[in-house]
């Protein structure tokens, strides 16, 4: 009885955390290279109803995340051309992104409220996932496991890749980057554009998987959560996944306090804790290194070599 | 051929007047075609969005009580922005400034007198200062990007409010509805000067945006926020104080945030109730940029603003689009006024492939 609710507890928050940890992801990737994108929660919502509308039409939900990935880089585009082209304020633009994102998928989806899409079905067979322990692993939508792989790319990537090594030159000195020859736009291009694909997929497990159909705003503000991991983690890959899991268990209290009325403290506590915790661990890391703090030094600041 | 953009040597000021026009222009030819292509009737929901709230009298009054808000958060806004300070949490201040309000007219029951309201505004405008003092403290003492730190406050403040609505100021005979006690007379301001359409946080949005105006254009203070914002580094060597600056731009824009909270609260809801926070604190962010940072382009975009957002509303009922059309319209707004900032910047220039190869030979 009490294993078993363990378990169940344990496969919340894993389904709980894995958009935030697939857009966090992204958007890790768009910050190693200095620019901030704010916008990641209308990059969800974009995907969310995009992958909701291929999955509707062709009744295939890996078409869904497909269309999910390329709806979300298109959105981010918006925001690259912006904010890399004719060099605008990242933190207008990013805003203006999310607020874009939000009244674009109310539109897109109001013809969809109401409707359903086949559930993803398992990659295991049921005996594994079915079964009352060994679900803790092999229970879960194939996103999560497509997570957790993407992830541990991107980690593999931005340490031990050459192109990762670029990645992180460009945001940490855009100039010198630019003097050996580096396309310091071009690459900020890609980091934005792969960053909006990844928000695309977790907004799509909104409305794929954790319910196959399509309400305005579903995500729910988990945009500014992903956006709060990636500041959690100190912008590093390993933590990203340790904070995804950690704020994951507190949004599993968060709503075990809003079924049962109490859960030590009220629920509102639990749902500002990831944002509390946030601002603390971001003044711990800046006050540990007064120099440059653990954010990519380039972050935010516009590069216009021609000028 | 090709375009190619030559930085001017000075900022262009007719591009600084033209450019916001053509966002809004730009923005309506924008949006037929794209609610054309979503389904709906292009024409007439750029013209329900645009043009009925300014052209049918009964909507003056909601364009002017939603247009009080963002002026007085976006005129702080702008103060900050000036100097370079990115205060995003403003809709977090706007939420600590009723929440402040609301707490004095819970200690104030059956207290009446006109100071209760004044006690009121001053306790709003002092939470909303005390919710930006955080970043602010951060910025100056940590080094604390103050944009994260503000935008995580933002949602801190939205749960302390439901907590409070839920909780310790929750209305005992609200039927256990999330919400406070309905304010009392004393604690109670007009919908609108009598006889009028005009709320009274209009009155205070002209009025601030006329101090606003004199401590931005003549005051040492205003040149000091300037000049910080354009040139950091020659501002510390010639002796500006960064950290005055970061601390006295965050708490005037949080205070401002905090009065436009209380002056809703106490104006318009008439207690605080799960659907407070309607995005004033962000929609202001448009209206700022929009505005140019001018007190005075900050009234009329803040009007604007406003008038997209009743638009929307009026879209929804008229033609049967969702009121998210006049969010799309903002956010279109926003994204166009901050290409446009190129044109104030740079000069564009045509090239032919020829002179770019003479370019490149230079280079």
């Amino acid at each position: 009885m009490t294993l078993d609710l363990i378990i169940s507890a344990i496969v919340t928050i894993i389904g709980i955390s894995t958009p935030i940890l697939l857009a966090a992801t992204g958007e890790l990737v768009v910050e190693k290279s200095g620019v901030l994108n704010l916008g990641i929660e209308g990059m969800m919502l974009i995907g969310a109803v995009t992958g909701f509308a291929v999955t509707f039409a062709t009744f295939n939900p890996w078409f869904g995340i497909l269309a999910a990935a390329a709806a979300g880089a298109a959105a981010a585009m918006i925001f690259g051309f912006l904010v890399l082209s004719l060099g605008s304020n990242q933190v207008a633009t990013g805003l203006a992104l999310a607020i874009f994102g939000i009244a674009l998928s109310t539109l897109i989806g109001a013809g969809f409220v109401g409707m359903i899409v086949p559930p993803f079905t398992s990659v295991f067979p049921a005996v594994l996932a079915k079964d009352p322990i060994l679900r803790v692993i092999f229970g879960h939508s194939p996103l999560v496991y497509l997570a957790l792989i993407i992830i541990a790319l991107v980690g593999w990537f931005l340490k031990h890749s050459r192109a990762g090594l670029v990645l992180r030159a460009v945001g940490e000195n855009d100039l010198s980057a630019h003097s050996i020859g580096y396309s310091v736009i071009g690459i900020r291009y890609a980091a934005v554009a792969f960053g909006g694909a990844l928000a695309g997929i977790a907004g799509c497990y909104f409305s794929l998987v954790i319910t196959p159909m399509w309400a305005e705003q579903m995500t729910a503000g988990r945009g500014w959560i992903a956006l709060a991991l990636v500041v959690f983690a100190g912008w590093k890959a390993k933590r990203l996944v340790v904070g995804a899991y950690f704020f994951g268990m507190l949004m599993t209290i968060e709503l075990y306090a809003k079924a049962t009325g109490f859960a030590f403290l009220p629920s509102q506590f639990w749902a500002a804790m990831p944002y509390l915790m946030t601002v603390i661990v971001l003044a711990v890391i800046s006050a540990r290194d007064r120099t440059g703090s653990e954010a990519p030094a380039c972050l935010g600041k516009p590069f216009m070599p021609s000028s | 051929m090709r375009i190619r953009f030559e930085k001017r040597p000075d900022p262009s000021r007719t591009m600084l007047f033209l450019t916001p026009v053509l966002a809004v222009v730009l923005t309506m030819l924008i949006g037929i075609v794209l609610f054309q292509a979503l389904g709906y009737d292009g024409l007439k929901t750029v013209e329900a969005i645009f043009f009925t709230p300014v052209l049918a009298a009964y909507k003056w009054q909601d364009v002017a009580t939603k247009a009080a808000p963002l002026i007085i958060i976006a005129l702080g806004l702008s103060l900050g922005n000036q100097a370079k300070v990115w205060n995003i949490g403003a809709e977090g201040q706007y939420v600590a400034g009723a929440l402040g309000g609301a707490y004095v007219a819970y200690l104030t029951p059956g207290v009446t007198g006109s100071w209760v309201i004044l006690a009121m505004i001053v306790a709003g405008a002092i939470c909303g200062m005390a919710w930006a003092a955080v970043p602010a403290f951060l910025k100056t003492r940590y080094n604390v990007n103050e944009v994260l730190s503000s935008l995580m406050l933002v949602y801190v403040a939205l749960q302390l409010m439901s907590f409070m609505i839920t909780g310790p100021l929750k209305d005992p005979n609200g039927n256990n509805f999330p919400q406070t006690a309905p304010f009392t007379e004393a604690q109670l301001m007009p919908h609108v000067l009598p006889g009028t359409f005009i709320p009274p946080g209009l009155i205070v949005a002209f009025v601030m945006m006329l101090v606003f105006w004199l401590v931005v254009s003549k005051s040492v203070y205003g040149f000091d926020v300037k000049v910080i914002g354009a040139a950091p580094s020659a501002a510390r060597y010639g002796g500006f104080n960064a950290a005055r600056t970061i601390w006295t731009t965050l708490l005037i824009s949080g205070g401002m945030a905090g009065l436009a909270g209380i002056l809703e609260a106490s104006s318009q809801s008439g207690q605080i109730n799960l659907g407070f926070a309607s995005n004033y604190g962000f929609t202001a962010i448009i209206v700022s940029f929009l505005g140019r940072l001018h007190p005075v382009g900050v009234f009329v975009a803040g009007i604007v603003l406003a008038i997209t957002s009743v638009g929307g509303q009026v879209a929804q009922t008229a033609v049967h689009v969702p009121s998210a059309a006049g969010g799309l319209s903002q956010a279109l707004m926003l994204f166009l006024i901050l290409a446009g900032d190129v044109l104030v910047r740079h000069r564009i220039r045509i090239v032919s492939s020829q002179a770019n190869l003479a370019a490149g030979e230079r280079l």
